[in-house]
């Protein structure tokens, strides 16, 4: 087993290593550059020049990129273009508010929809499973940032329950962080519990249909025991791996409930900065986020290896 | 605009005596709370300042990428934080006239070619006080070879900055400008310490001192109990949170969280105005939509297809799509009804398919037009090319829109497109406007106008000190880029902000909204 999770390792790096390269050389493609995109509409030919030569934006790109790898390699992402302060300062807090949104999220919405997901296996094609499916389609089906003013319009501009701004700084107290940010959260949860929920119940009974749940039956268990203890094992392996995939979601793919929501995360920043072109930023952000979602991946394998008995003891 | 609208307007702009105002709101059959509200609102109630309270500002155009370095200002929320911090040489007051701030007077000599300014007794945040060497450095700092400063090109004039006294200010500048008063209140031109360069803690000689600051999400700032103007800074906290999104920015203000927003959604105002705790402030300005044929260019070298263009828009219409009507009708001359040298017997051009078909017989050569149209250009910019091209067709001209990404517009597109939609934020001056976009070796003379008349006619008009003069020049210079020019201009956007009722001393600015990015300052909160 240590072996497989080696393996898995050592194909991440690479991986890794693929990603940062696409990164670079597809930012290099991007029409305009920073000194463009920062001036807009007062740039001239002078003050564009200017810029460049002072950044070193006219070096080779080969070179560029080399110098970049072995920056990030040692946790150095230059400067960003646009403060010159390091990239790691500016992206740590914005990291951090991530983090905190997408655990507060995930601590929520994967116990719920795994419930969920169980619970509609065990009272499969009653009123309770399709009420739970229909409406975790119905939040799925909805565009996330419509949600969001929904929610907005009802929970905070008409009930004022929340607050409309999810302004975070770093000195706020747990518990009100937990407030603000409230509305963001059951957003983000409703947006990805459709998709474990569903996971969970169909591998659930496709387990269902074996043999060996009919001799469960046949020994005289009650339903939940048989889900709970002989089914839902040997169905973890998918449940994982789609668990893995909506968390990588929650940290790289929320720039639109973060905009709804005035929320300080990193996609709104990656977002300024491939609008400005300030690539040291875009960088990082993109190479963080391969970082996490390779990372969570192999996360999913390992537990998905380790569910597996075949593959736990091997011969 | 409704006439309940424009009557408020009105009174805020302080045209209107007190029993006018009412007297046309009873007619309206407006009630006399909301009525008295208005007033209140418009200073008539109560006009001392009083000090203390917070205030939220909710703030669009910001970005993670901004800095409060003056030189990198571009959009809103960089500069009205930079502003609450640190003054302007010389500021524009609501009615576009430029009045002292760290320059208390000054005095133009040698056919406004030498300037000299005294400098206003003031203290910075750290305790040293003003002197004019600080303010060569501040001035310097947007000058010289390899300047990034959008200020840049307005003091490019300038040959020579020098402290000649302790407390004054000797400017020249390579030729006359009796108009220098406005490249010199640039938004990007304020005043630090000499010698400073740490901007993510700037000092300044400002209303309120530097707290915190997160580029594109939030800046506070502390009342400066020392500053030298006792007419500014009435609040104790000033907390700006950056809402980019629009309707966010409706709840954000609708719900309380925030005291003032601007770049009101006028498709939504109605959610304002439902809420008598809140009040709208209009102000017409210079912002303007613009379609830039160039002139150097074919097929709009010729001066008859760019007649056949202008007859060919509705630009009623664009002035409702675009703006919601929150606006003015534009006459192909950027400089807006609201300056005081507008020429008013311009004759207005409007929608007429004869006159545009009868012109576009005319022209020759070919006719064939692109217009390459972008979001990047102004909201809405790619509907409102297809609406004008709706219009030009039943006017019997035919054009193709290209959509162009948004992404690079101002790079790859804007300048080199020979038909391309842009936009102006306008200018204080018209001279200024002029010399920006229309001088024939202007940076961003976008429709290529390049007449020799023209530009020898700015030259003078800038010389001229004496206004009975100077005002027939600019009116002149108006009326040739409207019959002749590339520049074909729909609508002017009107400045919506909106407040609570409790903030008093907000007056309209024609020049930018947030009272020109001073409402920091300002003023105060009245809870009563």
């Amino acid at each position: 087993m240590l072996k497989l999770i080696g393996q898995r390792l050592a194909l991440g790096l690479v991986t890794l290593l693929l990603a940062s390269a696409l990164i670079f050389f597809t930012t290099t493609l991007l029409p305009g550059d920073f000194a463009s995109a920062m001036l807009g509409q007062q740039a001239t030919a002078e003050n564009t020049a200017a810029i460049r030569a002072e950044l070193g934006l006219d070096r080779p790109v080969l070179v560029r990129y080399l110098d970049w790898l072995s920056g990030a390699a040692h946790g150095d992402f230059g400067n960003s273009l646009a403060s010159h302060r390091p990239v790691m300062e500016e992206i740590r807090p914005r990291l951090a508010n991530t983090f905190f949104l997408a655990i507060y999220a995930a601590l929520v919405a994967v116990p719920l929809s795994v419930f969920l997901g169980i619970m509609a296996a065990i009272r499969q094609g009653t009123v309770f499973d399709r009420g739970v499916n229909v409406g975790a389609l119905l939040t799925i089906s909805v565009p996330e940032f419509f949600l969001g003013y929904l929610l907005l319009m009802f929970l905070a501009a008409h009930y004022r329950i929340f607050p409309v701004l999810s302004v975070v700084n770093p000195s706020m107290p747990l518990y009100t962080r937990l407030y603000v940010t409230f509305l963001p959260m059951i957003t983000l949860v409703l947006v990805i519990v459709a998709h474990m929920m569903r996971m969970t119940r169909a591998s659930v009974l496709q387990v269902m249909a074996s043999p060996y749940i009919e001799m469960a039956y046949l020994k005289g268990l009650p339903k939940w025991r048989v889900v709970v203890q002989h089914a839902l094992p040997n169905a973890l392996a998918p449940i994982v791996n789609v668990i893995a995939l909506n968390l990588a979601y929650l940290v790289v793919g929320v720039v639109v409930v973060e905009r709804v929501f005035v929320y300080p995360g990193m996609g709104q920043m990656l977002v300024d900065a491939v609008a400005k072109r300030n690539i040291p930023t875009v960088l990082a952000c993109g190479l963080i986020f391969a970082v996490v979602f390779i990372a969570l991946n192999i996360l999913a394998d390992v537990l998905s290896i380790m569910s597996n008995p075949r593959l736990r003891h091997p011969r | 605009m409704d006439r309940w609208e424009e009557l408020q307007q009105a009174a805020l702009n302080g045209r209107l005596s007190r029993r006018q105002f009412m007297a046309r709101a009873a007619a309206l059959g407006v009630t006399t709370s909301l009525a008295t509200g208005v007033l209140a609102k418009a200073g008539y109630a109560d006009d001392t300042p009083k000090q203390g309270g917070t205030l939220n500002i909710g703030i669009a155009g910001g970005s993670t990428t901004d800095s409060l370095d003056p030189t990198t200002y571009t959009d809103s929320m960089a500069f009205n934080v930079a502003f609450a911090i640190m003054n302007q040489l010389v500021e524009t007051d609501p009615n576009n006239k430029q009045i002292p701030s760290l320059f208390k007077s000054w005095e133009a000599s040698d056919g406004a070619t030498k300037w000299v300014f005294k400098v206003q007794e003031a203290t910075f945040h750290n305790g040293k006080s003003l002197d004019a060497e600080d303010i060569v450095y501040s001035i310097n700092l947007h000058r010289g070879e390899g300047s990034k400063s959008g200020a840049a090109s307005g003091l490019k004039p300038i040959t020579d900055v020098k402290a000649t006294d302790k407390m004054e200010v000797t400017i020249t500048l390579s030729e006359g400008d009796a108009d220098f008063l406005y490249p010199i209140s640039d938004y990007h031109v304020l005043v630090v310490p000499k010698d400073f360069k740490d901007w993510s803690h700037p000092i300044g000689t400002g209303a309120y001192t530097f707290d915190s600051y997160q580029p594109g999400v939030s800046a506070s700032v502390k009342r400066y109990a020392d500053h030298w103007n006792k007419e500014r800074g009435h609040v104790d906290e000033v907390n700006f949170t950056c809402i980019n999104d629009t309707a966010q920015r409706m709840n954000a203000i609708v719900s309380g969280q925030v005291d003032i927003i601007h770049r009101v959604d006028t498709a939504t105002i109605d959610l304002i105005k439902a809420v008598p705790t809140l009040a709208l402030v209009m102000a017409h300005g210079g912002y303007h939509a613009i379609y830039a044929a160039r002139c150097d260019m074919d097929p709009f070298k010729d001066p008859n297809l760019r007649k056949a263009v202008k007859y060919a828009i509705d630009r009623e219409q664009l002035l409702k799509a675009l703006f919601n009507g929150y606006g003015a009708i534009g006459n192909d001359s950027p400089i807006p009804p609201s300056d005081p040298y507008f020429n008013k017997d311009l004759e207005q051009t409007k929608y007429d398919p004869d006159k545009a078909k009868f012109y576009l017989k005319k022209a020759t050569g070919t006719t064939k037009i692109v217009l390459s149209a972008s979001d990047a250009a102004f909201n809405g910019a790619v509907d409102a090319a297809l609406l004008f091209q709706a219009n030009a067709k039943a006017a019997g001209l035919d054009f193709d829109v290209k959509k162009e990404p948004a992404d690079g517009f101002w790079d790859n597109v804007w300048l080199k497109a020979p038909f391309c939609e842009s936009y102006w934020g306008g200018r204080p001056a018209a001279t200024q406007m002029f010399t920006t976009a229309y001088k024939s070796d202007a940076a961003w003379n976008e429709t290529g106008y390049k007449v020799e008349a023209f530009d020898k006619l700015l030259a003078e008009a800038k010389k001229t000190v004496e206004e009975d003069k100077r005002a027939p020049m600019i009116k002149e210079l108006q009326k040739m880029v409207h019959d002749d020019g590339g520049a074909i201009i729909p609508a002017f956007k009107d400045w919506v902000d909106a407040t609570a009722t409790k903030v008093k001393g907000y007056k309209p600015h024609s020049m930018f909204d947030l009272c020109n990015g001073r409402a920091a300052e300002k003023v105060w909160i009245d809870e009563a």
